[in-house]
């Protein structure tokens, strides 16, 4: 694949420092994106309501899944954030909620609210020195808990080398000056070909509307100078944006720094731009494979090989012509 | 602003992002996922990625990784076999044509402009917005099979019609004989270019064939046209087309046969459910129309049996290959499974 890469200079597969650049913006700002870290994710789906809320997304049936808290079951048309739900019988490195208030007598302190005014509730609990009350924290013998929650907030990765963007014949799809992929829905004439190019299962075609849709990463609200909604509205801030290059320095010091506290399932997802896509704009810090969370675990944009397809179908038609040719010749008139 | 305990900072960030970057951002983003419990402080503090590939499989619940197309079946897959029936009818017209057969070139030009006029429509009616087809034509992209293929199109058609206008009003001879000959120059792209519209997609199984889909295609476009040229020639004059029904069949059978070993497990869809059905009614139709075209294909009637045979056959090619896709796109073991093999070994 690098001989690929070294005649298309890039333009297709590979890393890509210059995004914006590329895409013929001189004097681009920075490339933006999200690193989205899923360890401090509580699920309370903010960012897919504020999303909804912020970009007039239509309602999209309330139906119950059945199989988890996750009743949006996954991005589409309608849904441009999405947080998944997993429930595991296995241990999470290290995970101790920390928040035992055992010491803390909590009527005692209720009957002072609003007589203390330095005090309005209780106060934080210090760490706790030794292992926590095993009724509150059900800890296996090897101090390991035996059941885990997995959150994460997915969105539209912005990829480095799209192939919504690649494939689509009305050039509806752009790069913005910010890195970004975004539909021009005055553009966009349905043919759904941006669809199933996804390496992610992202974007999807609204079927009352006839257009593609997904996230827009808040196109207008970068042009104002605002952060996504999404992000704005994470209680967590497990959904961080800003350029690029700084999210993934972050990310990395993060996940050391997970790794330090015994977390060893902490792993970066799309945060390379050696990676298929050539690193997305959109990135997660993981507990546990990509796949599990709905994630596909190596993406490749589909048009790394399309001078291959090219040249296949070219040697592929004048094959056809030459058996044309085959049939008339054997027995001329 | 950022304080080090671990107690998460008022959740409502303030930072603004300009052209410039974010500015003011706060980074209170520090909870570590059980440090506070500091009791098993670096028991198992090695900073190593444990990221040893499994074997096994998991998924989201099920849930497919990829969005699966929303293409109509009918509309794209009979977009895939009519541009295919075109392009190679544009051969036979144009070879019917010199070598003095018009009782062959007759019909394959019909047969073309018929096919594309056809197909057109049925590429702009699965469109979300068909108004807006003639935004296919804002740009040329070659990263786009489909906005190249739109713009073959927007070259091929008006020849074809225009050959087939010719023929039906027997007058402007040379026009007619120009535009056919034009016709065939564009027409193999027109019936392989449809592989590529479908392998540059995230598909597994559309995708990981895009050495050999074209060939396919292109066997099964030699197939189609000749069978409609069998159906509606003199069988005098169609022995080309006979000829060419063997080695599209021929071409077809095998280019998805070495496809198929190639794929590895995206080649699965393939022998499952309804695509298994169909594209084992088109092995046999393809053949055997194929057979029947050499053996007896002198016969009037056994010639439109053969030439019905290797049309449905064409037909049955392209639905199977196309609902064969969908599957493979909606069970996110095709997804996941390669990539993780190709995780294992490239390490
Ligand atoms: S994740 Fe999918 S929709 Fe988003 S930019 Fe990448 S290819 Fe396009
Ligand atoms: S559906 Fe719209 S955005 Fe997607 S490829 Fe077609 S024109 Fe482009
Ligand atoms: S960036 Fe904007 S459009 Fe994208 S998910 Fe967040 S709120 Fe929605």
């Amino acid at each position: 694949m690098r001989d690929a890469e070294d005649r298309h200079g890039n333009a297709l597969y590979g890393p890509q420092p210059d995004v914006s650049g590329a895409s013929g913006y001189p004097d681009a700002p920075p490339r933006v994106g999200f690193f989205t870290d899923t360890s401090v994710c509580i699920g309370c789906k903010a960012c897919e309501v504020a999303c909804k809320e912020w970009n007039a997304i239509p309602e999209d049936g309330l139906e119950l899944t059945g199989m988890s808290y996750d009743n949006t079951r996954g991005l589409g048309a309608d849904t441009w954030r999405h947080v998944a739900f997993i429930e595991q019988r296995k241990p999470l490195g290290g995970q101790e909620p920390g928040v035992a208030h055992d010491d803390v007598d909590v009527f005692a302190a209720a009957s002072r609210l609003g007589t203390d005014t330095s005090s309005p509730g209780p106060v934080p609990a210090p760490a706790p020195a030794q292992a926590p009350d095993p009724r509150i924290s059900p800890v296996s013998p090897d101090g390991r808990t035996e059941l885990r929650w997995l959150m994460s907030s997915d969105v539209c990765k912005h990829c480095t080398h799209a192939a919504c963007l690649d494939v689509c014949p009305t050039g509806a799809l752009f790069r913005t000056e910010f890195g970004t992929v975004v539909v021009q829905e005055d553009v966009c004439n349905g043919c759904g070909y941006c669809v199933p190019a996804c390496p992610y299962g992202v974007i999807d075609q609204r079927e009352e509307d006839g257009r593609v849709w997904k996230c827009t990463l808040c196109y207008d609200r970068l042009g104002a100078g605002m952060e996504p909604a999404c992000a704005k509205s994470c209680p967590t801030e497990s959904i961080q944006f800003g350029p690029l290059e700084e999210l993934r320095e972050r990310a990395r010091g993060r996940v050391a720094q997970l790794h330090a506290a015994g977390v060893t399932d902490a792993r970066l997802y799309g945060d390379s731009p050696d990676d298929g896509v050539g690193g997305a704009g959109a990135f997660f810090l993981l507990l546990d494979e990509p796949e599990v969370y709905g994630l596909p675990p190596d993406p490749v944009v589909t048009t790394r090989d399309l001078p291959g397809m090219w040249r296949h179908a070219a040697v592929a038609a004048v094959s056809l012509a030459a058996l044309a040719l085959g049939s008339f010749a054997r027995r001329p008139r | 602003m950022s304080e080090p305990d671990n107690r998460q900072e008022a959740a409502m960030s303030e930072s603004d992002v300009g052209r410039d970057g974010v500015r003011g951002a706060r980074p209170g983003r520090e909870a570590v996922t059980g440090a506070r419990a500091g009791r098993r402080g670096g028991r198992r503090g090695r900073g190593e990625r444990p990221m040893v590939p499994e074997a096994e499989f998991s998924s989201y619940y099920g849930t497919p990784v990829l969005n699966k197309p929303t293409w109509k079946p009918l509309d794209i897959a009979g977009y895939l076999y009519l541009g295919g029936l075109a392009g190679a009818s544009s051969l036979l017209a144009a070879g019917g044509m010199l070598t003095g057969r018009p009782g062959l070139a007759a019909p394959a030009r019909l047969g073309a402009a018929g096919a594309i006029s056809l197909s057109l429509a049925a590429l702009v009616h699965d469109l979300g917005r068909p108004a807006r087809f003639l935004n296919m034509l804002r740009v040329f992209k070659p990263t786009s099979p489909m906005s190249v293929g739109s713009w073959l199109l927007v070259g091929y058609a008006p020849l074809a019609l225009t050959a087939a206008a010719t023929e039906v009003a027997g007058r402007y001879r040379l026009l007619g004989s120009a535009a056919t000959l034009a016709s065939a120059v564009l027409g193999p792209a027109v019936a392989t270019y449809t592989a590529v519209l479908l392998s540059d997609t995230a598909v597994p199984s559309w995708h990981e064939g895009y050495r050999e889909l074209p060939f396919v295609f292109a066997g099964s476009a030699a197939t189609a046209a000749s069978g409609l040229a069998l159906a509606a020639a003199p069988p005098g004059q169609a022995g080309p087309a006979r000829r060419l029904a063997v080695l599209g069949a021929a071409l077809e059978l095998g280019a998805f046969r070495a496809m198929k070993r190639r794929m590895g497990l995206a080649a699965e869809p393939f022998d499952r459910g309804g695509p298994r059905v169909l594209l084992r009614v088109s092995e046999l139709l393809t053949a055997g129309g194929a057979a029947l075209a050499v053996s007896r294909g002198r016969d009037r009637r056994l010639a439109v049996a053969a030439g019905a045979a290797l049309l449905t056959g064409s037909a049955a090619l392209r639905f199977g290959v196309f609902h064969a896709g969908v599957a493979s796109a909606e069970d996110p073991r095709y997804t996941v499974v390669p990539q993780r093999e190709r995780l294992a070994r490239d390490g």
